[in-house]
């Protein structure tokens, strides 16, 4: 019975936390929107129906949530130890390099699938690697991840421009439209009608059934949030802070080189200048606002993808300016914090 | 009274001397109390020693007198009217200003820049006026300042010089000074001294609250000192160093209970190892740690303990010298090394270093069976946790967060989470915030591994403690160790001593 009622308050407090943000978020937007002189109302609709308004929409949104998902999930490794990486963005585009490198050696080979297959680990092995720097220059070298990250996204960024423009130029012409399209034969099969590939709503899903449950019920788990909330103390309990770090930096990095991979077989079919999309960065967003829990992060990543998707066409439909969707994320984004904290604020007096 | 001043110090404005009188000044925190009733007076012109041992009381005594800390009861008068305040700035503003154990100050700052915060409030500053004051100053009181070098590149003693001129200049005539000799050269002691005579001489009053017998001794007048949060006594010069001691640590208690123990193979052995870090680091330490052996340390709380403790731990590297465990040679390894040869170090600062805030204890539990399988054996840990529970009485349940537990319970949690056969256990002030019972039944329970030969080093703001449970006591000043001696042979007088420095 007590048990009952506790859950029962709990249960209330969410649902009050969350009307409360919604209400907020809603009205600060629409702030935002009478402020800059769009229609509040047609905006709401048009991005409901550029998420939602046909299967193929849906499938897009499904597509943009893949990705966030996957690097939010990484991101939950590397908050639990205490760590910003900011590099993640890098990182994914390594793991689409790296895919990439794999499906170009397999054009025109026999084997195309198995190509196709060996891009997955490819692009784990791209995004962890270069996460692997940025771990190395923090454990052995004292360089702040996030000054570390920054730098080698950078470094990313202008390697994938070399090789689009340089090494893996389409014949003839070098463009941003980025590398030769691959033969459909090294396209991720795709479900008929909404485009969405279902091998990477699985391997998402998969990512953070197995994401939740380390944290969760494994050593892993409890060792990475004892050295995130106290490192000197986990010394004495015999952790070593130093290769968990490594490790949770491996994790992240492999995770979204993974959703490197799947943007390069399953959405652009070829490698593009802005690959990553920004979606590892929104993935810090992400992490943040689902408190680094698996399950609140799925949904919220699903609610960024729809609002991503959403406002594709906000400028075409209502002659709006294409950054108004950017400027809506992020007031999302500030009001949340903001309400999270005041309820945080009011809890603890 | 003016015509006594040796050197006129400060600006002409102020020739106004402060009489304070303390009336029955009360502090507590929670059930526990700080300071019971303590009444004393401060002439004009004195320097007023104040000492006692860790604990006794005196730097919250100094911190109500700085408005720092709000009293609970009692009364201050200045020259005879009640003055009631309740920040430092209004304190400072009545003449009373505290110079810190560790000066605040803005290290990346220089002197000049240090010395003219906080006393302008126009818009643009007259750095030349204030450079002449400055210099001013420090030349009245003998010091040597350079006003465009930054504060970071400047010694504890010149800091200090730096912070002492500046509350002169704010206009602040009674100084409180905490602790101020620690961590300064000798020279630059003789440099303060000399200062403080001088401004005491100018009708100043000086409070020094200090640990340090010698310098209490060398430059106050008048001496009160304060035991377990009550006035134990006051003494005009010439002073009695017997009497003094007797009134810091009180009459000395019964001859310790000890069960003779045949001397061991020596487990630890440090051969002059030397070390940086904390307030003096540690310099040329010489001992060694034999098997069911008890030693305990002893020495005003940033002496050389804490250091020799991380040393034995592999916590830091030793700079010099050698350690050896077990007959090898170990110095240089990390901690993971003296951990494996079981090593086992409890930290005092529970929260900070020991414990890991967010976990409960349940999970605490978990983590110190860490080494077995990938998943977490949770029913086992619960399990374990509610039993450690009930054996070391902690209140709370497995699924607490440590921070929500009290300190005592902390500590209770920190020794449950000891291993069950260490060989060479190092404790950090183990008893610290736990009542005379509970320090019983945790003396009794280590004492089960010291029959199993294992060594343990423990230290203690309490000399009762050391001498009751240590076979063994060293004693550590000003990062030296500087007395290593036999429990049977010493006594709490001459321990007394060698912790305040005298020999």
């Amino acid at each position: 019975m007590n048990i009952i009622s506790l859950t029962h308050k709990r249960l209330l407090t969410a649902v009050v936390d969350w009307s409360i943000t919604l209400i907020c978020i809603g009205a600060f937007t629409t702030l935002i929107l009478l402020a800059t002189g769009a229609p509040p109302v047609s905006t709401y609709y048009h991005i409901f129906m550029g998420a939602f308004g046909s299967w193929v929409k849906f499938g897009h949104s499904v597509k943009a949530w893949i990705p966030l998902t996957l690097c939010a999930c990484g991101l939950l490794y590397t908050f639990k130890i205490g760590l910003w990486n900011i590099g993640i963005e890098g990182q994914m585009i390594m793991g689409a390099v790296f895919a990439t490198g794999i499906l170009k050696w397999g054009v025109g080979s026999e084997n195309e699938i198995l190509f196709l297959w060996l891009s997955f680990p490819a692009g784990l092995v791209g995004g962890a690697l270069w996460a692997v720097v940025s771990g190395f220059l923090k454990t052995k070298c004292g360089v702040n991840e996030i000054f570390a990250g920054l730098g080698l996204n950078f470094m990313a960024q202008g390697l994938i421009l070399w090789l689009i423009f340089g090494h893996w130029k389409q014949p003839g012409i070098a463009s941003m439209s980025g590398t030769e399209t691959f033969p459909q034969t090294l396209w991720l099969p795709q479900a008929f009608a909404v485009n969405v590939p279902p091998t990477g709503i699985m391997l998402t899903i998969l990512a953070l059934c197995i994401t939740a449950y380390i944290l969760r019920f494994t050593r892993i788990g409890l060792n990475l949030t004892a050295i995130g909330n106290n490192a000197t103390a986990s010394v004495l309990f015999g952790l070593h802070p130093d290769r968990y770090m490594l490790l949770a930096m491996s994790l992240a990095g492999g995770l979204s080189g993974l959703a490197g991979c799947i943007q390069v077989v399953a959405v652009y079919h070829r490698l593009i200048p802005s690959i990553s999309s920004g979606y590892g960065y929104l993935a810090l967003l992400v992490v943040m606002l689902a408190g680094f829990r698996a399950g609140m992060t799925a949904i919220i990543s699903l609610f960024f993808a729809c609002l991503n998707v959403g406002s594709i066409q906000l400028p075409m439909v209502l002659q709006l300016d294409s950054s108004l969707s950017g400027v809506i994320q992020g007031a999302m984004v500030l009001v949340t914090l903001g309400v999270h904290a005041w309820r945080k604020r009011r809890a603890a007096s | 009274m003016a015509g006594k001043a040796l050197h006129p110090v400060t600006c002409p404005l102020s020739p106004y001397f402060m009489r304070i009188e303390l009336h029955d000044i009360h502090k507590y925190y929670g059930v526990s109390r700080a300071n019971y009733g303590i009444s004393l007076t401060i002439e004009p012109g004195t320097i007023h020693g104040i000492l006692g041992e860790n604990g006794a009381g005196k730097s919250t005594l100094m911190k109500i007198m700085a408005g720092i800390i709000r009293k609970s009861r009692g009364t201050i008068l200045i020259n005879g009217q009640p003055a009631d305040y309740c920040s430092p700035e209004q304190a400072m503003k009545l003449g009373l200003g505290m110079l810190y154990q560790d000066p605040l100050d803005f290290p990346s700052l220089t002197v000049l820049d240090n010395f003219i915060l906080g006393q302008t409030s126009t818009v643009r500053i007259r750095k030349q006026a204030f450079q002449c004051r400055l210099n001013r100053l420090s030349e009245q009181l003998g010091f040597s300042l350079n006003p465009d070098a930054p504060v970071k590149s400047l010694t504890i003693g010149e800091r200090q010089q730096l912070e002492l001129i500046r509350l002169l200049a704010i206009g602040v005539d009674v100084l409180i000074l905490d602790e101020p000799t620690t961590g300064i050269s000798d020279l630059q002691k003789d440099v303060l001294f000399n200062a403080l005579k001088a401004l005491a001489a100018e009708g100043k009053s000086v409070i020094l609250v200090s640990h340090k017998l010698e310098d209490v001794e060398n430059l106050c007048s008048r001496v009160t000192v304060l035991r377990h949060g009550m006035l134990s006594g006051n003494m005009t010069r010439p002073f009695s160093t017997e009497a003094l001691l007797k009134m810091i640590f009180g009459t000395p208690p019964l001859p310790p209970l000890l069960s003779p123990i045949p001397p061991g193979y020596p487990i630890l052995v440090m051969d002059t190892v030397s070390t940086i870090g904390g307030r003096c680091g540690l310099r040329n330490c010489s001992t060694q740690i034999r098997e069911g052996e008890i030693v305990g340390l002893a020495g005003l709380e940033g002496s050389g303990q804490e250091q020799f403790l991380r040393l034995a731990a592999g916590m830091k590297k030793p700079t010099q010298g050698a350690i050896m465990l077990n007959g090898i040679r170990i110095d240089g390894r990390n901690h993971y090394a003296f951990k494996d040869k079981g090593v086992v170090f409890m930290p005092t600062a529970r929260l900070e270093e020991g414990l890991i805030p967010g976990l409960s204890i349940a999970e605490h539990i978990a983590l110190q069976n860490n080494r077995k399988g990938f998943g977490l054996q949770w029913s086992e840990s619960l399990q374990k946790a509610e039993q450690q529970i009930n054996w070391f009485h902690i209140k709370g349940t497995p699924n607490s967060p440590v921070e929500t537990l009290s300190g005592g319970n902390q500590q209770r949690l920190l020794l449950s989470l000891l291993p069950e056969t260490p060989r060479l256990l190092l404790l950090e002030n183990p008893t610290r915030g736990l009542d005379v019972e509970s320090t019983h039944w945790i003396w009794e329970q280590l004492q089960r591994h010291r029959l199993r030969q294992a060594g343990i080093v423990f230290s203690s703001t309490e000399l009762d403690e050391i001498l009751m449970i240590a076979h063994r006591i060293l004693v550590f000043f000003d990062g030296r160790l500087t007395m290593d001696v036999d429990t049977k042979q010493t006594n709490i007088h001459e321990l007394g001593r060698a912790i305040a420095g005298k020999h």
